[in-house]
């Protein structure tokens, strides 16, 4: 590596040091990343990849600040992807500063870094690591969001890009071989993001377009009925309970799953005692587990259709039912009184 | 020297349409110019702050069609914050108090009020056309005040814009005195609108051509209308869900096939797959087809559909055609002139459906393609180069790979030799935008190669000056060039200032420019405004030189600063 390399690594380091959480990213060719800027506190959301020294993974996940719902978990982070990090630095990122806040951190940011290539700024729009957090609107001018890359991504996203970037930058300084070199190393590790990351304006696309096919697909999915790509969000509310739900109806394949995920969902408000009842596999037979949902506890699952009538839910092939399902409801067994009798008729009959 | 009498100059230059031309004609001399101006009908203004409108009415009178663009083109990906200007009302207040007889108003990226529509409605008896593209800033109001006082109105269309919209009864606003419509487009308007006078006016309408529906037109309606609108030439479709053993989905294929004249067909943003079949009639004579806004289109049927569509010019996509549906392009299309695909979700990297591949496939199979705008998943070296090969007649290549600066996925190289191709063959090319890993070297090839380009995008790129130098020392007809992210600084800035006054406009954002380097340009060049755009509090406590810039845009302007800048912008 060029002497210019090393000696901002060496800053870099110093300031890993004196931090209680290392954070060396690598690739394949051990060529090292960081945040250049030498700050530590603008760094990426994403810590659950960090390496320490020995390259052995630290699960930062235990202190990491979390904006997700109890019992959700963050998905799998790339063990490639690793920033300089600290605790503190979690919950800048997690919750956004106000603009006003914004400029003092960038000053601050500008005076560490003259003589080196400045961050960029703007990581607008939607940086989230894992489903549930979204960092958007809130994070206008979030110069500390940067992961300090030539390409302004957040950090999930590039294990790949971000190393091509900086390398880039890097190897300004450097003769041309090593350019060629970096770069065809890093692209070797591309892998698809797990994560999303979005940069302002990128790809460009006009705000029109964007905002007209989401309400497009949204709207297809309810017109077309055909299950395709993609997730199918329905609201779930449930009597008595101070807030809804939303379940991707596409996250299963039969109503038993649904009932559980539901279950578990809303066991803090006593569903009742729906275990394994039930015989597994024959979606009709779910009937019998609703059946039990009437009995053991006060709930019946219903469903509103596209027509706008509230169905029980259990007595379509499940192909059909998330075609037709636009939002769950779990009524109390009172209110359900004329569709339970016929449902449990119908479940005699069968059985 | 004229040996002719004034009249007769006035007639030949009326043959003379051309922007550019007339432009000339104006330059030859003295009399020439006063010929031309008091002729000149059509004026076209590339950046609103060039001029103003006071020069502009004092110099053609006879003003009767006005052209105006107001922001930058990276607006458009909200990299312009709201408010940055591009304000319509002064234009039509000033045309408005002058003696102009204005008939016609194309605006592009602007800010228009419902005052300023209403004004325009008032101001100009004989007005008859009104096209925004892009635009924002007013409500169906607006529209209603168009709709009611513009007895003449021919032309009423509407891409693409950010309307308020307030579900009022705009389209009753039309008397029924009105019967010149030739055009009609609310496509981008997303609420709803009175079907009963749609039905009335599109009835008492019989020049009209040109109809295109927003979502809340139901196919019933669809069905009334064209059995009421034959003559239609290019329709845009609404919603397109019915039962497909209805009565009224039965009186709709009657009436497509009542529809000799249909060449252009767009819209579908709402659509049932199982209704296609009713399209069919109408396909064999399509010339432009525009399905970048259904997302319901996919898969077989959206295959079946571009089968029928045998004469096919322009095709504008969504990525879920996916490969093996530009190869079904491929074959069908052979008339092929224009090709967009655009992404169906932008966001998820990972999905985008077409790569290299397709992009080969059409090339192959359309030799006439020269036009191209093209997101996808990856792209190659070899695939560029082939497609350079097949296709030299582009004269607009647009490339966006959603990585912006993934290499080549076989070579892990850049992609600088796929797009040195593609200039070294296309002799003609005016406009082009680059993405994928790149570096020094391919604007080494553009500076070399791509004489005749007028408008270069570039974003994530680079690897010094050199890259921008490249450009701007080779590319002599360059008009406007527009870059992010690319690590360009004050040294390519400066090299050479005067080329700036030959070009509309630059952008430059989030690159190495400091605003010690963009001084000096505004101090070397009177007659350019150079504008830095920072909303965030750095500029006001930190006027440091050696700052970088995080925008910057500069144009060339014969009336120096403009007064309508918000507090974020800086003109220096």
């Amino acid at each position: 590596m060029s002497p210019l390399l090393l000696g901002v690594e060496e800053e870099g380091q110093s300031r890993v040091s004196s931090s209680s959480v290392e954070c060396i990213s690598q690739n394949g060719l051990g060529i090292r990343e960081w945040n250049y800027l030498g700050l530590s506190d603008f760094c990426s959301v994403d810590s659950s990849g960090v390496l320490d020294d020995n390259g052995n993974n630290l699960n930062l996940k235990a202190t990491e600040l979390r904006l997700g719902l109890p019992g959700s978990q963050s998905p799998e982070r790339e063990t490639e992807l690793c920033f300089l990090n600290s605790g503190k630095l979690d919950e800048k990122t997690l919750f956004p500063l106000l603009p006003s806040k914004d400029g003092i951190c960038s000053s601050s940011q500008k005076s560490v870094v003259t003589g080196n290539k400045r961050g960029f700024s703007e990581v607008k729009g939607t940086i989230y690591t894992e489903k549930k957090w979204v960092g958007s609107g809130a994070v206008p001018d979030s110069q500390f969001l940067q992961p300090v890359s030539h390409g302004k991504y957040s950090v999930a996203q590039a294990s790949v890009k971000k190393d091509g970037p900086a390398n880039e930058i890097q190897e300004q300084p450097c003769t041309s071989n090593g350019t060629k070199v970096n770069r065809t190393d890093i692209s070797n590790n591309s892998s698809a993001p797990t994560a999303k990351a979005q940069v302002v304006g990128w790809p460009p696309i006009r705000s029109f377009r964007t905002k007209t096919l989401t309400t497009s697909s949204k709207n297809n999915d309810e017109v077309d009925g055909k299950p395709g790509p993609g997730t199918l969000f329905v609201k779930v509310s449930m009597d008595g309970a101070p807030y809804l739900r939303k379940v991707d109806l596409r996250m299963y394949s039969t109503y038993q799953e649904l009932s559980s995920a539901l279950e578990k969902m809303f066991s803090c408000f006593t569903l009742g005692q729906c275990g394994a009842h039930g015989t597994p596999g024959k979606e009709i037979l779910s009937e019998s587990k609703l059946k039990d949902l009437l009995h053991g506890s006060e709930y019946v699952l219903t469903y509103e259709d596209k027509d706008g009538d509230w169905m029980l839910v259990g007595d379509v092939p499940w192909e059909m039912f998330i075609e037709t399902c636009r939002r769950l409801k779990i009524m109390k067994s009172a209110d359900a009184i004329g569709l339970a009798p016929k449902a449990m008729d119908k479940s005699k009959k069968d059985c | 020297m004229n040996y002719f009498p004034d009249e007769v100059l006035e007639h030949v230059f009326d043959f003379i349409t051309s922007h550019k031309d007339r432009n000339s004609v104006s330059l030859v001399c003295k009399s020439w110019y006063k010929i031309e101006r008091y002729s000149r009908q059509r004026v076209f203004i590339g950046n609103c702050y060039s001029i103003s409108p006071e020069r502009l009415i004092a110099r053609f009178p006879g003003l009767k069609s006005l052209t105006l663009k107001g922001k930058p083109h990276f607006a458009d990906f909200n990299l312009v914050p709201h408010d940055w200007g591009g304000f319509v009302y002064p234009w039509i207040e000033a045309l408005a108090k002058s003696r102009i007889g204005l008939e016609e108003l194309r605006l592009k990226r602007m800010v228009v009020s419902d005052e300023s529509l209403e004004l325009l409605s008032k101001s100009f008896v004989n007005f008859k056309s009104l096209v925004l593209v892009s635009c924002e800033g007013f409500t169906t109001d607006g529209l209603a005040a168009i709709a009611a006082n513009c007895r003449f109105l021919r032309e009423l269309d509407l891409q693409e814009n950010e309307v308020d919209d307030h579900r009022g009864h705009w389209l009753s606003c039309f008397p029924e005195s009105c019967t010149s419509l030739i055009s009609l487009n609310f496509a981008c308007l997303r609420g709803e609108v009175n079907l009963g006078a749609l039905e009335r006016l599109v009835s008492r309408s019989p020049n009209l051509k040109s109809l295109r529906l927003n979502r809340a037109v139901p196919l019933d309606t669809l069905q009334k209308l064209l059995m009421r609108a034959p003559q239609l030439v290019d329709l845009g479709i609404g919603s397109y869900v019915h039962d497909p053993f209805s009565e009224a989905y039965n009186k709709l294929k009657i009436a497509i096939q009542r529809c000799k004249s249909i060449r252009s067909l767009s819209g579908f943003l709402e659509v049932a797959l199982h209704c296609m079949s009713a399209i069919y009639p109408i396909c064999g004579n399509l010339t432009f087809l525009n399905l970048s806004y259904a997302p319901g289109l996919h898969g077989n049927k959206l295959m079946k559909l571009i089968q029928h569509c045998r004469k096919l010019q322009r095709l504008w996509i969504l990525d879920c055609i996916g490969d093996k549906g530009l190869g079904v392009v491929a074959l069908t299309c052979k008339e092929l002139q224009e090709l967009r695909v655009f992404p169906s979700d932008p966001f998820e990297a990972g999905n985008a459906a077409v790569t290299e591949e397709g992009l080969v496939l059409v090339s192959a199979g359309c030799p006439k393609l020269n036009s191209l705008l093209y997101f996808c998943q990856q792209m190659t070296n070899a695939a560029l180069i082939t497609v350079a090969k097949n296709c030299p007649n582009f004269i607009r290549f647009r490339l966006c790979i959603l990585d912006p600066i993934k290499p080549d996925p076989v070579t892990n190289q850049p992609l600088d030799e796929g797009f040195g191709a593609i200039v070294q063959s296309c002799k003609g090319l005016k406009r082009l935008s680059l993405s994928g890993l790149l570096t020094d070297q391919v604007f080494l090839y553009i500076g070399m190669y791509a004489e005749q380009l007028e408008m270069l995008s570039i974003a994530f790129a680079a690897d010094s000056d050199k890259g921008m130098l490249y450009v701007l020392n080779g590319c002599k007809k360059l008009r406007k060039l527009e870059i992010r992210d690319c690590p360009f600084g004050d040294a390519a800035l400066l090299e050479d200032v005067g080329k700036y006054e030959t070009m509309r406009s630059l952008w430059m954002s989030s690159c190495e420019v400091t605003l010690g380097g963009c001084k000096s340009v505004a101090e070397k060049m009177p007659s350019l405004n150079v504008e830095i755009i920072d909303e965030s509090e750095q500029m006001e406590f930190n006027l440091d030189d050696k700052q970088k810039v995080d925008k910057m845009y500069l144009y060339r302007t014969l009336v120096g600063h403009r007064k309508d800048a918000p507090e974020y912008v800086w003109i220096l």
